[in-house]
């Protein structure tokens, strides 16, 4: 089991190692590219929008057209960009972080990536296919059972199979963090990111089933001949939406809190501070948490559930300020009084504080129900979670990516180009956002693909497409500046912020693929910072030098995706021109194949399966003759750098 | 190397050999992780079968009351809960490291599960002759997919049982394979208890 090592490997090797790779360090370089690609395409979708609303009577886009491409822009920027880069930090740093040597699960790391890059794959393929899904992120059933064509058909397959990706994720980052830590990494002693990456994983074990459930009702129904949601034939369209809602609820927090986490990370490090208030940032986290999972109505106030569930929901909501509050306090905290350092993450930590408290302030109007009524479906409800998700997550995300490139990349993004990136988004942001809240309160409806002179709206929707256009700029500087880092490859060593306060600064750049040859011990929190002020600043060793018990690499989990994403074929036109299928295909060709290739699908997906359980994976050692040398050669690298 | 390290001499097999490595206690922790996640997803499906129930498009469809009979949901329950107290069986032995027990326990267990399915055959099929189908009403898609995603569960459980059987026949008792038959068993408790809810929210509520 020789690692390639040094040497130059050739194309084949590097793409035949990725496709099989358990290495968290390598599986959230995938996560980051796949994540990287769709975020582009959602970002193209939204300049279209913008480009579509920026003048009244536009025809830029046709109507049908418009829906689809405002479908995809929030299912690709949720499902498909913000979640699997938020992955791949996670999968970069949280293993580091704890002092592991992988995730407790390096097989199902790997499935986890498969199945969403062949999710986001089969979704997007709708564009080639006869058409895009057009019913909305939340596809609302009464919309998509009538929505003719494939569209939907894809939405729910792919949706089907990348969250199987997510929730096997979900899984193995709440057990890595539960049985992977390091000697004294107690609970309370986990930096923040770790935290809300556990709780954010015990929400994803808790909220995607039901997605799982309404989607499946959706598969049903459209491909099979069922009638959950055909209203004749005794259906409820309502239980997809409180379906979607117990999903989409804690999903938005599953999205927030690991960008909270990387926040406080970056508010500790560029503020050279212990983060103010530890064990309440915990409590706040968990209590978010938990509240989550009560409040999914608050979606549903104009639906008509009667005033006595939408005033439950109404307080619950409310409630979830407080925690939230408790954070944005103790991160000022944290800032106050520190010896500020104001680099492209702070930066971004530093916008965040602001434009995320307008977002949630927004938050709070709509939580009063009766208020809501006035909001409901106008541009303020787009306004209010453009200024959480893109103000909150997509400012977290590219602060994340400026802070942890160098764990994932060995080398430093240009600090010039990142601080001109982020005033131009910053700014194109806020210049988009702020203004639709005003749109929405002089009436104009969200989802609309056009308007018509004369009705105030002229200024107000150039002025957002022009922002729009600023953010754009933005993601281009971006890109040059990463295609200039990679292009130079100026290697960096071990804590390249040199304030690094938790675990994963303490190692060397780039990590071995063994992590950590020796089990660090930690003897309290920030632990890195710890060791800086009471020694030397090295981690002292839980054991001695011995061997490493490492997994095998893996092509089952892409067979496991394949075979998945080849079933999501059969089963997309297994309903065409059938009888007894909805309006919406019942009138398009045959195709007797599609069963067959439904059970040629399965059939790959369960005997990969059965494969993985009857074979031994029994993994290898690396010796400790090789752990010594490796020791000696780092050393004697650090030194000549020095 | 590696292959010394799963195979514990008798004198040194472990109390809890399932949890005996630490990718046995990953798999511990992880599989009730992921059995969290499955009674959200039934929870989810019983919530539909319930909105959904005696939801028929006109009078002359069947519902609940005319349906079920208790008798024979009684029956296939025996059949599940004894399944579940013959793992337990085979656990119990796994734990003495007494390999041939452990067998034969399983293989028992796969039999009265496959007992169990049978009975869900037959009912099935006797609800589709009398126009009770997954395409017939909202209701019957709502019975047919929660009482089949149970029934799917078994039959995963069933294929993974048996092939756990057959590949450690040669291989034996090991704190590798002991990980493997605990995860097993502990997914056919929780198609046990998933089914005490079948019995009580599907059966009991629809003829009352």
């Amino acid at each position: 089991m020789a690692q390639v090592k040094g040497k130059k490997a050739g194309f084949g090797a590097v793409l035949w190692d990725y496709l099989t790779t358990v290495d968290h360090k390598k599986i959230a370089i995938l996560y980051l590219i796949a994540g990287g690609f769709f975020f582009a395409l959602g970002g193209i979708e939204a300049m279209l929008i913008r480009a579509q609303l920026a003048i009244p009577n536009n025809d830029f886009l046709s109507a049908g057209l418009f829906n689809e491409v405002i479908t995809m822009h929030g299912t690709t920027m949720i499902f498909l960009a913000a979640m699997p880069l938020l992955f791949a930090f996670m999968n970069a740093v949280v293993p580091l972080q704890i002092g592991a040597r992988d995730v407790a699960f390096p097989f199902l790391n790997s499935l986890g990536v498969w199945l969403f890059i062949f999710g986001g794959i089969f979704l997007n393929l709708s564009w080639f296919l006869g058409g895009a899904p057009d019913a909305g992120w939340t596809s609302y059933a009464s919309l998509s059972i009538a929505s003719p064509g494939h569209g939907i058909d894809f939405y729910a397959v792919g949706l089907q199979i990348a969250g199987a990706g997510t929730l096997i994720s979900g899984i193995n980052f709440a057990t890595t963090i539960i049985t992977m830590r390091a000697p004294g990494m107690t609970y309370m002693r986990m930096p923040l990111f770790t935290w809300t990456t556990l709780v954010a994983a015990i929400l994803i074990v808790f909220a995607f089933p039901p997605l799982t459930i309404g989607v499946f009702l959706m598969i049903f129904d459209r491909m099979f001949g069922s009638n959950f949601f055909i209203v004749e034939a005794g259906g409820n369209t309502i239980i997809w939406e409180h379906l979607f809602w117990i999903f989409g609820h804690p999903e938005v927090y599953i999205l927030i809190l690991p960008a909270f986490g990387m926040f406080s990370e970056i508010f500790s490090v560029f503020s050279r501070k212990r983060l103010f208030g530890y064990s309440a940032m915990v409590f706040a986290t968990v209590l978010i948490g938990f509240f989550g999972f009560m409040v999914w109505a608050h979606h549903m106030f104009t639906v008509g559930l009667g005033p006595t569930a939408n005033a439950i929901f109404a307080l619950a909501t409310m409630a979830i300020a407080v925690p939230t509050g408790i954070k944005i306090f103790n991160w000022i905290a944290t800032i106050w009084g520190g010896s500020i350092e104001f680099t492209t993450p702070m930066l971004y930590a530093l916008a965040f504080i602001p434009s995320f408290v307008m977002g949630g302030v927004t938050g709070i109007m709509q939580a009063a129900a009766p208020a809501d009524y006035q909001y409901h479906d106008s541009y303020f409800i787009v306004a209010h979670f453009h200024y959480v998700i893109v103000g909150g997550v997509v400012f977290a995300l590219l602060a994340g990516l400026h802070f942890y490139w160098p764990i994932m990349t060995g080398t430093m993004l240009s600090e010039k180009l990142g601080k001109l990136e982020m005033v131009i988004f910053f700014i194109g942001f806020h210049c988009t956002f702020l203004i639709q809240h005003w749109l929405g309160l002089w009436g104009m409806p969200r989802r609309v693909f056009t308007y018509l002179d004369g009705q105030g709206y002229n200024a107000a929707n150039m002025i957002s497409s022009i922002g729009a256009a600023l953010m754009a700029v933005a993601v281009i500087i971006l890109l040059i500046n990463i295609i200039k880092t990679l292009v130079k490859n100026e290697k960096v060593g071990r804590d390249p912020w040199g304030d690094g306060r938790t675990l994963e600064w303490s190692l060397p750049i780039p990590a071995p693929y063994y992590n950590f040859a020796q089990t660090p011990l930690i003897r309290g929190i920030d632990v890195l910072a710890l060791e800086k002020e009471e020694g030397d600043g090295t981690i002292p060793s839980a054991g001695p030098v011995e061997p490493i018990h490492m997994p095998n690499n893996s092509f089952i989990p892409f067979m496991i995706s394949l075979g998945l994403f080849i079933a999501g074929f059969g089963a997309l036109y297994f309903a065409s021109g059938k009888p007894w299928a909805i309006d919406a295909v019942a009138d398009l060709p045959v195709r007797p194949w599609a069963l067959y290739v439904l059970i040629a699908g399965l059939a790959i997906t369960f005997i990969s399966m059965g494969v993985r359980s009857w074979k031994d994976d029994l993994g290898y050692y690396i010796t400790k003759e090789e752990l010594e040398a490796d020791l000696r050669e780092l050393e004697a690298r650090e030194r000549g750098a020095n | 190397m590696a292959e010394m390290r799963y195979n514990v001499p008798n004198d040194q097999w472990p109390v809890h050999p399932e949890k005996a490595t630490l990718e046995g206690r990953n798999k511990f922790v992880g599989f009730w992780t992921f059995l969290a996640g499955e009674t959200v997803l039934f929870a989810s499906l019983f919530a539909t079968y319930l909105a959904l129930k005696d939801q028929v498009p006109s009078q002359d469809h069947l519902v609940a009351a005319e349906l079920y009979h208790l008798e024979l949901a009684f029956v296939m329950t025996m059949f599940l809960l004894t399944s579940s107290l013959t793992s337990v069986f085979a656990v119990y032995h796994m734990r003495n490291n007494n390999f041939g027990k452990m067998q034969l326990w399983l293989g028992i267990t796969v039999l009265l599960g496959a007992g169990f399915l049978a009975l869900e055959i037959y009912e099935f099929v006797e609800y589709v002759s009398i126009g009770h189908t997954f395409r017939s009403s909202a209701f019957g898609s709502a019975f047919y997919f929660l009482i089949g995603t149970h029934g799917f569960h078994v039959i995963v459980g069933l294929i993974w049982i048996t092939l756990l059987i057959i590949r450690n026949a040669n291989r034996g008792l090991s704190v590798y394979t002991a990980a493997k038959v605990n995860t097993a068993s502990l997914y056919w408790h929780f198609i046990d208890v998933v089914w005490v809810f079948i019995f009580t929210i599907v059966y009991l509520l629809g003829v009352l």
